[in-house]
């Protein structure tokens, strides 16, 4: 089957404007939010039914082509990047809320769905959910799963893993299948837990059943301000040591509240080195008596001033100002590149200790703003060359010297944003051989072919660093 | 700079580097934070009609990897060009002056004859007021005769409806009685004030309350006889040469000494007070276009500045507001124009999505009739659902859509101004 032959067939499927096969319609789809690497697919479909996903899943095997499932893009580690060119199944189409059972509190949702917009419909009815990544605005509950996506309130409500009851998949083949079901704990093996954060590999997610959590009756947020980011980190451990655990527990450092308030606006204080951002929900009678532990604590760890959000509005503000913090950076320097590792909780002060050593030693200025509750780090190197630069290598060393510290400190190479093909060459230094060999087990047995998102998560040998930045003619 | 591409010319086709490097483009961290805030976006789920995928398309045109083809044109023009990514964007990505930027090489939107018409009006008929008052007066003759319903009989779809319900022009071009009129009370400000090329033509009469809210204020107005139209359709057109001859003209008709520009209309306010971005180049105007635009004001933005005198009137009706998508993520006023109501005893209900655009766009409706349709439908059932019986829109664009809007999709509403409900209440 020629290329004219497979647009025509996939048109027939899908319909003529969502079969995407010219050079500008295809080049938008060549990155996702890793600016750091690109490749062009060769088409990019956007089926609107389980029906057209399981098609164009067939059709794209018979022209032996691979296939990339793509979200909105906001991925930070390449997953939807396809290396190795194929086709794109684009399921941003596909939003739509199938089923909403509001005395079992959960829902049936498409994998297009926003996140944010899922829990926007869910508010006249007194739910949300839960998993709130920094990108809930515009991320996919599709591209949550791939990801196994957490979030600030992950801290209480647990990351997309713990929220997801079962899922609608298509496999390599076509075949339409389901895992879990509307209950945690479905008979047989926990296949829903295997797909999830499996990054597009194993299969492509068409229907997701999440689980609906309820608003508490009250919330309060607080912003303690610290001058050091030591005693800062070490006021985290002495909170959740204390037995209270707050719904979110984040930190920011100086560098990404100046630039947040830049943009935003946000009301952070200008001239402190860190601010814990702390959430507690729960009955009216509850929070404030939870509350003042927490300010108790905070207190005797240092903390120069305690500030709490007096209305909703300046609560709003200060989320807004964490969540969009990335995107602020872009202030800062002309590129950033937002790192996802993970360190024990007790281990934060020594661990932001060799972050900030590692900038040094690299001479690359680096914002810090984190789940600190969970010990997952996003340190952000951000600088003015760009990726095509030689001294881009520096940034590079920068990250790989962070994985190693967190790696020696017993945490991880990533948290949250997956492994894509940022972090697949790094993935034997947390797993022996043998451990990357039983992973690849599974995989041969969703995936024999190796069609699904090629050459992501595991080892190729190959250097992530692609972009070379005007080289590449016209198409 | 960059000469006019035509991107329907055969020769154009794959010619590369037609495209400047904007350095505005450097600021997108590509985080895709604006994709659901986009309006063609969350209609068409395309990655290409996102702002994210537009900054891509014109960062890989200047980088040489794309060529400039009639695609990619309309990618670009299919984006109403409404800014509320630069809203949603974290990293301050100026979107407005990229996609401006971008059209300036692509030249104006459409196939071959509607560019051609497109670039006419433009270059022809917008820098003249003139030319724009005889257009009114024979708009005018055309609406009242009974060829336009007989024209709108014949014409098919949107095109035939939309000339139906066409708002009629202003019995006269708004015309002061005066060039400079003098402050009612004691005199707390001098303003100059822009009367625009569509609000004198559909709506003098806004004009005119506005001229006597501002006196009432104490506000000194002058209304100076050599201004023409901003040009703000020249730069979101493709058309910014034109657009700095316009304005360069406004620059030097309008007088230095006074307080402020004021302006009642949303599109024209923000792209006067782009006029010092426009002529950064320009060696002759360059800094008196900064002093300019520093200068401009939307007239919501000035009176809750200047602390409006109010006589409460309370108005029975619910009200609802639509924010303007050139007040709200073009000059990022929501605040002002929702006071000045409170001021006046208005209890605003508001509806969802308050600041997505209703469609209008300029000239976006009629070249673009599909996808503005769409979003028009849409901003009429979220007008419907606050059952409110008068929706504050200051911008005339949004009028006129709005005003086609809730006879098209029959919804019970009257469209007004700010400033008709301000001079109602006796501000």
């Amino acid at each position: 089957m020629d290329r004219d032959d497979l647009i025509r067939r996939l048109r027939a499927v899908v319909g003529n404007p969502y079969v995407l096969h010219r050079p500008d319609d295809l080049i938008v789809y060549e990155q996702d939010a890793l600016m750091v690497a690109r490749h062009k697919p060769d088409l990019v479909v956007l089926p609107d039914t389980t029906q057209q996903v399981s098609d164009v899943v067939r059709l794209a095997r018979e022209a032996g082509l691979p296939i990339v499932a793509r979200g909105a893009g906001t991925g930070l580690s390449g997953g939807a990047i396809p290396e190795a060119g194929g086709v794109v199944v684009a399921l941003t189409r596909m939003t739509r809320l199938v089923e909403l059972d509001l005395i079992s509190r959960i829902a049936v949702v498409e994998p297009g769905m926003v996140n944010a917009d899922l829990t926007a419909m869910l508010v006249p009815h007194g739910l949300f959910y839960a998993p709130d990544p920094g990108s809930q605005v515009a991320s996919t509950i599709g591209g949550n799963v791939a990801n196994n996506s957490g979030g600030p309130h992950c801290l209480a409500y647990g990351v997309t893993s713990n929220n997801v009851l079962g899922l609608e998949v298509v496999l390599a083949d076509g075949t339409v299948a389901w895992v879990g079901g509307r209950a945690h704990d479905a008979p047989g093996y926990d296949l829903t837990g295997v797909l999830v954060g499996s990054e597009g590999t194993f299969a492509i997610v068409t229907k997701v059943v999440v689980r609906l959590v309820a608003r508490r009756e009250a919330v309060r947020t607080l912003l303690a301000i610290y001058d050091k980011m030591d005693v800062a980190c070490e006021a985290v451990s002495a909170v959740i040591a204390s037995g209270v655990v707050p719904e979110a527990l984040e930190i920011l450092d100086g560098i990404t509240m100046r630039a947040v308030n830049q943009t935003l606006h946000a009301g952070f204080p200008e001239d402190a080195e860190a601010a814990l951002l702390i959430e507690v929900e729960g009955l009216s009678e509850s929070v404030p008596v939870l509350m003042e532990r927490i300010e108790g604590i905070c207190r005797a760890q240092g903390a120069r001033r305690l500030q709490t959000a007096a209305t909703a509005e300046e609560r709003f503000s200060l989320w807004k100002g964490r969540k969009h913090a990335y995107g602020a950076l872009g202030k800062l320097g002309r590129r950033a590149m937002m790192l996802d590792v993970c360190a024990p909780r007790s281990r934060l002060p020594e661990i932001m200790r060799r972050v900030l050593e590692a900038g040094r030693r690299w001479n690359i200025g680096v914002a810090n703003f984190f789940h600190a509750g969970d010990g997952n780090l996003h340190p952000t190197p951000f600088f003015d060359f760009g990726d095509d630069s030689p001294e881009y290598a520096r940034v590079i060393g920068l990250a790989e010297d962070i994985m190693r510290a967190c790696v020696e400190l017993g945490g991880t190479i990533t948290g949250e944003h997956g492994i894509g093909l940022e972090k697949r060459e790094y993935l034997g230094w947390m797993f022996t051989d043998a451990d990357i060999a039983a992973m690849k087990q599974v995989k041969q047995v969703f995936d024999p072919a190796g069609v699904l998102n090629p050459d992501k998560i595991f080892p190729t040998g190959r250097a992530v660093h692609v972009v070379s930045r005007g080289a590449d003619a016209p198409a | 700079m960059a000469t006019l591409a035509p991107v329907h010319d055969p020769r154009a086709r794959g010619g590369r580097g037609l495209m400047p490097a904007i350095p505005e483009l450097e600021a997108c961290i590509h985080c895709g934070l604006c994709l659901n805030h986009c309006p063609t976006y969350r209609v068409t789920h395309l990655e290409a009609e996102s702002p994210r995928g537009r900054i891509y398309l014109v960062d890989a045109a200047a980088q040489g990897r794309l060529d400039l083809t009639k695609s990619v044109a309309d990618h670009l023009y299919l984006c109403l060009m409404c800014r509320a990514c630069e809203t949603a964007c974290p990293s301050g990505v100026q979107y407005g002056r990229i996609a401006e930027a971008a059209r300036e090489v692509l030249g104006p939107p459409g196939p071959p004859l509607t560019r051609m018409m497109v670039r006419l009006a433009l270059r022809h008929l917008m820098p003249h007021p003139r030319r724009l008052r005889a257009m009114a007066a024979l708009m005018r003759l055309f609406q009242r005769s009974g060829l336009a319903r007989l024209a709108a009989r014949v014409l098919p779809g949107t095109l035939g409806r939309r000339l139906a319900l066409m708002p009629v022009a202003s019995p006269r071009f708004y015309a002061p009685e005066a060039e400079v009129l003098p402050a009612i009370g004691e005199r707390r400000a001098r303003v100059a004030f822009l009367t625009g090329c569509a609000m004198s033509m559909f709506f003098s009469e806004i004009n005119e309350a506005t001229v006597r809210v501002l006196r009432r204020n104490g506000c000194e107005v002058v209304i100076p006889s050599g201004q023409i139209c901003c040009g703000a359709l020249n730069v979101h057109n493709g058309e910014a040469d034109s657009a700095r001859a316009m304005a360069r003209r406004n620059i030097d008709a309008f007088p230095e000494d006074v307080d402020a520009v004021v302006v009642n209309a949303a599109g024209c306010g923000a792209a006067m007070k782009e006029y010092g971005h426009l002529l950064a180049r320009d060696p002759l105007y360059g800094s008196r276009a900064q002093h300019f635009a520093s200068r401009v004001r939307d007239v919501s933005e000035f009176l809750a500045a200047l602390g409006m005198r109010t006589q409460s009137r309370p108005l029975s009706q619910a009200v609802t507001y639509q924010d303007p998508c050139h007040l709200a993520h073009g000059q990022r006023v929501r605040a002002e124009p929702r006071a000045l109501l409170a001021a006046v005893g208005v209890q605003l209900t508001e509806m969802a999505g308050s600041d997505r655009c209703c469609g209008s766009a300029g000239i976006y409706n009629v070249l673009q009739p599909e996808m503005a349709e769409t979003l028009l439908r849409e901003k009429m059932e979220a007008i419907r659902e606050t059952r409110a019986g008068v929706v504050v829109a200051p911008n005339p664009g949004c009028m006129i859509q709005l005003r086609y809007g809730a006879q098209r999709f029959g919804v019970p509403v009257q469209i007004v101004h700010l400033l008709d409900l301000l001079d109602e209440a006796g501000a």
